[in-house]
């Protein structure tokens, strides 16, 4: 089963909602690094572990300057109070708590807050792109899932027990996908928002864990 | 104390067959190119290649080159692969990682960093709490089933922690925005990555700067790599490449 959700801009925008002013954030590749795009107006400053906190826009045209991307090899600009430092202190300050919020993509969550992000066996690889993800978990103090409800083919990626290797464990707090606003409680899965037009049955038959339905239940505040 | 070679041909000319090099670069930022470029000239066979975030993907001719020639006997790195499955079936580095032929040895890489930081700081070994919970904790992730030792792990305070080895190479090459005649360098934004770290981890550091200038000329608080870590210095031009992965 697949249901009409959210673009991938659209779910960068309600993660993004989640960034507070005076927060110091790393963003994943993929849906999280769009958050970037939502945060203008914001007192929000961007690590990225290639090493560089207040990254700026993405840049184009003349601005490009080879000697300066991010952690997705994009092309950034800098802005004034931006720091260079080297790769051993980045991660110092990556597992040293210092992020305030960490926001990442991923293949499957569990309802325990485990997340598998770095190797897909479908690909038959026993190695794979660890990059910076597991440091980043090791030292989140809030950690942020964003991606799709369910795989290509329909598949729940939000599932009882990790069957892909797992990049965590127990240190997930969010997931916003197309569908859906959940929180990992110590109970469970806690089902906050959901997209329009989507029944709670709906919902269910896309996800693995029984969701707990929040008495504050409401449609995706974007 | 003149540390200048005149060619990159000439300073790399000890590199010999099995060495371990260090190859600093975040993807396509800081990728000693020119210093790689003469290791593929040279023709030297069994490599081991110690990366840190995918400086073979940024610079992915030189990565062609060094697959054909069949030059590299294993590649250390946290981010080595195409993010795309179906790219990275087409790519001549993935498919002798997949027939066994070139080892691929995978870490965190926060975990690399430290690696090479404690390699060239006198530091045996280390605990981080990066990767417990992971495969990574159990043993060292590699496509060679043999060698797949187990690691340790120990709790503190009820939390735990994975065991991990230094790192320090043969020789590691160096890219920067500039450097004096004794060594000391200096590297421009994102550039800078693994570049400093891996310097202090190379037994001999072999630096490709784009900037030559006497001693002096980078002004002392802005070093940020002391000459104590650099044997060799060699002039190159400041090349223009892409800035891409995909």
């Amino acid at each position: 089963m697949k249901f009409e959700g959210l673009p991938r801009e659209m779910i960068a925008l309600r993660a993004s909602r989640e960034i507070k002013d005076g927060d110091y954030v790393n963003l994943g590749i993929g849906i999280p690094t769009l958050i970037s795009n939502w945060i203008e107006g914001k007192d929000v400053i961007l690590q990225s572990e290639i090493g560089m906190t207040k990254t700026g826009p993405l840049a184009f045209g003349e601005d490009v300057e080879q000697d300066l991307i991010n952690a997705s090899c994009q092309a950034v600009t800098q802005l004034p109070g931006t720091a260079y430092f080297d790769i051993f202190e980045s991660f110092g300050m990556i597992r040293g708590g210092y992020m305030d919020v960490i926001v990442m993509g991923a293949l499957q969550v569990s309802s325990k807050g485990d997340y598998a992000g770095w190797s897909n066996p479908a690909r038959g690889l026993e190695v794979g792109n660890i990059g910076g993800s597991m440091d980043l978990c090791a030292g989140a103090n809030k950690l942020l899932i964003t991606m799709e409800h369910t795989t290509r083919d329909g598949q729940p990626k939000i599932v009882n027990e990790l069957s892909y290797p797992a990049t965590a464990k127990g240190k997930v707090n969010m997931i916003f996908t197309d569908l859906a606003v959940i929180e990992v409680i110590p109970q469970g899965l806690l089902l906050k928002e959901l997209y329009p037009g989507l029944t709670l049955e709906d919902i269910q038959s896309v996800t693995e864990p029984k969701l707990i339905i929040s008495p504050d239940l409401k449609e995706i505040e974007l | 104390m003149d540390k200048v070679w005149n060619s990159v041909e000439e300073a790399i000319s000890d590199v010999e067959d099995g060495a371990t090099v260090a190859i600093p670069g975040f993807f396509a930022a800081g990728v000693p190119r020119i210093l790689l470029r003469a290791l593929i000239a040279k023709g030297v066979k069994n490599l081991i290649l110690a990366c840190g975030c995918g400086p073979l993907l940024g610079a992915s001719e030189e990565l062609e080159l060094l697959v054909k020639n069949r030059q590299v006997k294993k590649v250390i790195d946290s981010y080595a692969l195409y993010r795309s499955a179906s790219k990275g079936m087409q790519d001549s580095f993935e498919q002798a990682v997949r027939s066994g032929e070139i080892e691929l040895e995978v870490y965190p890489m926060g975990t690399l960093a430290e690696k090479y930081r404690a390699g060239g700081a006198g530091i045996p070994a280390f605990y981080t709490p990066t990767g417990a919970g992971s495969v990574v904790e159990e043993s060292i992730v590699t496509n060679i089933v043999e060698n797949r030792k187990e690691k340790e792990t120990r709790i503190f305070d009820g939390k735990k922690y994975v065991l991990e080895y230094a790192l320090k190479t043969d020789f590691a090459f160096i890219h920067a925005s500039m450097g004096d005649r004794e060594g000391n360098l200096r590297y421009r934004m994102t550039s800078r990555n693994f570049n400093h770290v891996m310097a202090t981890a190379g037994k001999i550091t072999i630096a490709e700067v784009e900037n030559l200038v006497e001693p002096g000329e980078i002004a002392p608080d802005d070093v940020h790599t002391p000459g104590i870590y650099v044997q060799r210095v060699v002039k190159v031009p400041r090349l223009t490449f892409a800035i891409t992965i995909d």
